[in-house]
């Protein structure tokens, strides 16, 4: 992908160009390309080699005005005081609670998202975000004091948060409003500026966005730009302070060496193939009930949505039957009829998906209408983890039951594969748990329930390995987007003290330097008090040795 | 910390490692190496506090036993002065190694967060476990400090490592690669040894963490090729540091201070005052307590001083030389290329063009640029890439806060230079061009460690969850959002 100068599809390792902003799966073609906005006419038509050239010197200019009037406006200096962050995200609360309705409908044009669904994993996530944000970010920005040595005893030392600068936040189609506004939250809670490119996938709310955020926020310190591929192949040569990217691991790093040419620090928050193991020691109904509830929440196009199941062989049927009992109760006898499941994003994830069930015995489900982007929540039996299904990152309603003995081929399955974003066990077994946590790795960890983890703002959010890196929410967010500047204040006296450390040396300056290097203090008031005192007679002594 | 071209990794060039990728098909001499590490990684030992404790232990008789021909090491490779050796590279690599023993424990556990509502019974902790297998690449100017210091950081949180030291310093490149893996595990350690062509083979290997500390010009090299696995890393890079020195000041405790940063390991750190920034005022003023404190540290005649260290190589050597015709030579400007000795130099009245001002100089030369105030000052700074460190000497308090406020750089130091870095408790690593990630005891425990968030429910107590499950009401939607948002801090709740 010829992201920095080179036509687009050089590397070898990418075909075809992925799409931008959170196309979980991997890469689509130019062709199905067209198909993804549901019939609607798209400026995708050209291939995307056709389509850079397309991308008129005008449009290129206005693109890289916008990132140069945020860095001229973040360079100003007005994004950095602390009223002014409170101001922007009580604005950004505004917003949320203002055009709500308007939110609610945008996510339902894209992903059939009932109100309530939009409600609760979309604009509550971000109105809490916010709350905290103004809760403590005085006490997030105050400068960190930290113990000092007795060569700095009567200094001032402290850890500076600081703003990086510009920052891009991609944002991904299947949350497109949470993955927006909770890095715009952290990363305006930082002071920085923040260009913000919402997924061209979900496009309603992209539009939403570009028409909202300018009227509540400062237009030129947050700027939105709406495009696809192109766009955001151009818009990845500007320089950034820091980008923050939620999608697939694939594009991940095409993000990730575009900002290596400008050493941008990146945020990279992708998916994987969370795995969900159940211990035959644990009531069956209710974590089946808690499975079914993740996995199938938002069609499965969840990044952290249990991705399969690994049981053993003998409960495997009552897990297949309880899922199912499960999912009348969720949604009555005819599930296309419930408000609350929602449909498949596009015709190209539809084809994906049902790809994927090839060659799987179905045990529940498995009907799809192409017109509407309907799956049925499916569980597939006796899945061979060598199958197609167990290769990629499912992010829809198919759910794999691969069967294991122990506990411990488990920890070997999950070994051998990518480090997936989210674990899930369930288990009566405490200590059994506490192992499976201690000898595996995955972004983040629920025991006994699925997503929840998510949910706490203080529990930091972010994969690792090929499920990403760096993390966010909460304070994590505000310092994602923060640099730690080291400060030390000294005086311009006590230079006595200073000259054990100059030329020329002597075992005894030496002596004395390694006693004021290795000491560490970090006493209460009093000790530092008496410890000046030494500080000060250790001068005055060194003073008579040396002058 | 700009090592200027010497370093690992440096020579190849895009379309060279482009090459490497296919001559090496198939055939990359560290696939099994790094396939060893691995799988003692996947055993797990290293997760074991007390193998991590062993391990520290066994850096720090390292450290001890082998010091004196550490000493000899660095005094054959750029004949670095004993002191600044004992204290740059050995009693802060054991500072870190202490530190890290006496707080390991407390590292390791599991922090435990605030809950909401609907996980009030439940435990929330974040656990920090190890990446895996960590690849560490020094640099020449502190050939063992910049490896060491990570590694302490490394093993406390329980990787496997591989380390890669500059080729440049031979001696003591010798010592890591022959000496050191003598006292540590090596099934979970690996010395790899070699310069540019065997740093980029290395880095087609997959790692779960790599740590650099080179130039900027590398550092992307080596974020791209991190960049193919999604491997995170931390760059420790260089740049210009600027120095203000305000009107007002004591400019013989600022001369004194000055010098000591600039011909600290003959002005080979990456956090030396780089160049100076003061009016034409000052700079009259400041040049003969310039003299002064050159004179009084290394005598009339550097060149015999024991305690002033040569350029690493010739062909750092040229380079510095090169930049002596900008401004003039108000002090110093003696060069001798047999021994590589350059002398302590001031250079005045420098204009920003000046060659001497378009890259990180490295070595004991010391510009002075004059602006007429201190917002031209910080204009000048803001103009230029993000520094690793940034000094302001002053006797104005609120004229120190001033720049550091509207400035940006890895650390700031008010009136001293370098002493940032000796602190312990505070994180070391630059901003922009200088790098991204930082380091040092706690920091570098944290860097090397994933931030799991784990939590730990019970299966009991569906009927509270039925609230979050289909089919959705306005009831319901009520009761979630009370359980799930934060309120404000004046808006009462019950809980």
């Amino acid at each position: 992908m010829g992201v920095g100068g080179a036509p687009l599809s050089v590397d070898p390792e990418v075909r075809s160009p992925p799409t931008w902003s959170g196309d979980r799966k991997e890469v689509v073609s130019a062709g199905e390309g067209q198909e993804q906005e549901r019939g609607r006419a798209t400026p995708l038509t050209a291939p995307p080699s056709r389509q850079l050239a397309a991308m008129d010197t005008r449009q290129r200019q206005r693109q890289q005005q916008v990132v140069a009037r945020a860095g001229a406006a973040f360079r100003s200096g007005r994004s950095r005081p602390l009223g002014f962050r409170l101001r922007q995200l009580r604005a950004l609360e505004r917003l949320v609670t203002e055009k709500e309705a308007e939110i609610a409908a945008a996510l339902q044009a894209d992903l059939h998202k009932s109100q309530c669904n939009a409600y609760s994993y979309e604009i509550l996530g971000v109105l809490a975000e916010i709350a905290l944000a103004l809760d403590k970010l005085p006490t997030w920005v105050a400068p960190q004091s930290v113990p000092k040595n007795i060569m700095t005893l009567t200094d001032e030392v402290y850890i500076h948060r600081e703003p990086l600068g510009v920052v891009l936040v991609i944002g991904a189609w299947n949350y497109p409003f949470v993955l927006v506004m909770q890095p715009l939250i952290g990363a305006i809670a930082a002071g920085n500026a923040v260009v913000i490119k919402p997924s061209e996938i979900s496009e309603n709310t992209a539009k939403l966005l570009a028409e909202l955020i300018p009227q509540y926020i400062d237009k030129d310190l947050y700027p939105v730009i709406n495009g696809g591929v192109m766009e955001t192949t151009e818009l990845l040569k500007e320089r950034f302070d820091h980008i923050f990217y939620t999608g697939s691991s694939q594009v991940g790093k095409i993000v990730m060496e575009a900002a290596a040419k400008h050493l941008t620090p990146v945020t990279l928050e992708l998916g994987g193939k969370s795995p969900c193991y159940i211990d035959k020691d644990c009531n069956l109904d209710i974590a089946c009930r808690r499975v079914a509830w993740g996995k199938y929440l938002n069609c499965g196009q969840t990044c952290i949505a249990p991705d399969y199941i690994l049981c053993d062989q003998s409960i495997q049927n009552k897990v297949v039957e309880n899922i199912k009992k499960t999912l009348k109760e969720f949604h009555g006898e005819d599930i296309k009829k419930s408000p609350d499941y929602e449909r498949i994003a596009n015709k190209h994830h539809f084809k994906r998906l049902v790809t994927l069930l090839e060659g799987q015995k179905i045990a529940y489900g498995g009907e799809t209408d192409e017109a509407t982007c309907f799956i049925a929540p499916t569980i597939l039996t006796d899945v061979s983890p060598e199958s197609k299904i167990m290769k990629e990152e499912i992010f829809g309603p198919l759910l794999p039951i691969v069967t294991i003995k122990s506990a411990d081929e488990a920890i070997e399955f999950i070994n051998q594969r990518e480090k997936p974003l989210a674990l899930y066990l369930f288990s009566n077994d405490k200590k059994l748990i506490k192992r499976m946590i201690s000898e595996t790795s995955s972004g983040g960890v629920t025991a006994n329930d699925v997503i929840m983890h998510y949910t706490l703002p203080d529990l930091p959010f972010g994969g690792v390995g090929n499920s990403g890196m760096g993390n966010y929410h909460g304070r994590h967010s505000f310092e994602t987007f923060s640099h730690r500047r080291s400060c030390l204040i000294k005086s311009l006296m006590m230079e006595s003290v200073n000259k054990i450390r100059y030329p020329p040396n002597s075992q005894r300056k030496l002596d004395w330097a390694k006693f004021f290097f290795l000491k560490r203090f970090n006493k209460g008031r009093l000790g530092l008090i008496a410890l000046a005192l030494l500080g000060a007679i250790l001068a005055a002594v060194i003073k008579v040795a040396y002058s | 910390m700009d090592t200027k071209g010497d370093i690992p990794g440096k020579a190849p060039t895009g379309s060279d490692i482009g090459k490497m990728d296919s001559k090496a098909a198939g055939m990359n001499p560290y696939v099994g190496l790094v396939s060893s590490l691995r799988a003692a990684w996947l055993t797990g030992k290293t997760r074991a506090a007390e193998h991590r404790v062993s391990q520290l232990e066994a850096l720090r008789r390292f450290l001890d036993e082998k010091k004196q021909p550490i000493l000899d090491a660095m005094a054959s490779d750029m004949r670095k002065p004993p002191f600044e050796v004992e204290l740059s590279e050995i009693v802060l690599v054991k500072n870190e190694v202490n530190y890290a023993l006496n707080n390991l424990s407390s590292w390791m556990k599991d922090e435990f967060v605030e809950k909401n509502l609907v996980t009030q019974l439940d435990t929330a902790f974040i656990r920090k476990e190890p990446y895996g297998v960590v690849l560490i690449i020094g640099a020449w100017n502190y050939p063992l400090n910049l490896i060491l210091v990570p590694l302490v950081g490394a093993i406390a949180a329980g990787n496997c490592v591989i380390i890669k030291p500059s080729e440049i310093c031979s001696s003591t490149e010798k010592i890591l690669a022959e000496t050191l893996p003598s006292y540590l595990d090596n099934d979970c350690l690996a010395v790899v040894t070699g310069g540019p062509a065997e740093t980029t083979q290395l880095l087609e290997n997959k790692f779960d963490y790599i740590f650099f500390t080179g130039s900027p010009q590398v550092g992307k090299i080596v974020m791209a090729a991190a960049a193919k696995h999604l491997t995170p890393l931390t760059l420790e890079l260089g740049g210009k540091n600027p120095c203000y020195v305000a009107d007002e000041s004591d400019l013989q405790n600022v001369a004194n201070r000055l010098v000591w940063g600039r011909c600290f390991n003959a002005g080979q750190t990456c956090i030396a005052p780089d160049y100076v920034l003061c009016s034409a005022e000052t700079q009259e003023k400041l040049l003969p307590a310039l003299r002064q404190a050159i004179t009084q540290f290394f005598g009339p005649e550097p060149r015999e001083s024991p305690d002033f260290a040569r350029i690493i190589s010739d062909k750092q050597f040229q380079r510095i030389r090169a930049l002596l015709g900008s401004g003039r030579v108000a002090i110093g400007g003696q060069t001798d290329e047999r021994e590589r000795y350059i002398a302590p130099t001031v250079l005045a009245d420098v204009q920003p063009s000046e060659p001497a001002m378009q890259e990180e100089i490295f070595g004991p030369v010391l510009p002075i640029i004059t602006v007429p105030n201190v917002d031209e000052a910080i204009a000048f700074i803001n103009r230029r890439e993000r520094p690793l460190a940034m000094y302001v000497f002053a006797s104005d308090s609120k004229l120190v806060h001033r720049v550091l406020e509207q400035t940006s750089s890895g650390g700031f130091g008010a009136n001293d230079t370098m002493m940032q870095t000796t602190l312990i408790s505070l994180p070391f690593g630059g901003i922009g061009n200088s790098g991204l990630g930082s380091y040092h005891s706690k920091f570098s425990f944290d860097t090397f460690s994933h931030h799991r968030a784990c939590l730990l429910r019970s299966l009991g107590l569906e009927t509270v969850n039925a609230l979050r499950y289909p089919p959705y009401s306005e009831r319901k939607m009520g009761l979630v959002t009370s359980a799930f948002e934060i309120k404000r801090k004046g808006t009462c709740t019950l809980l």
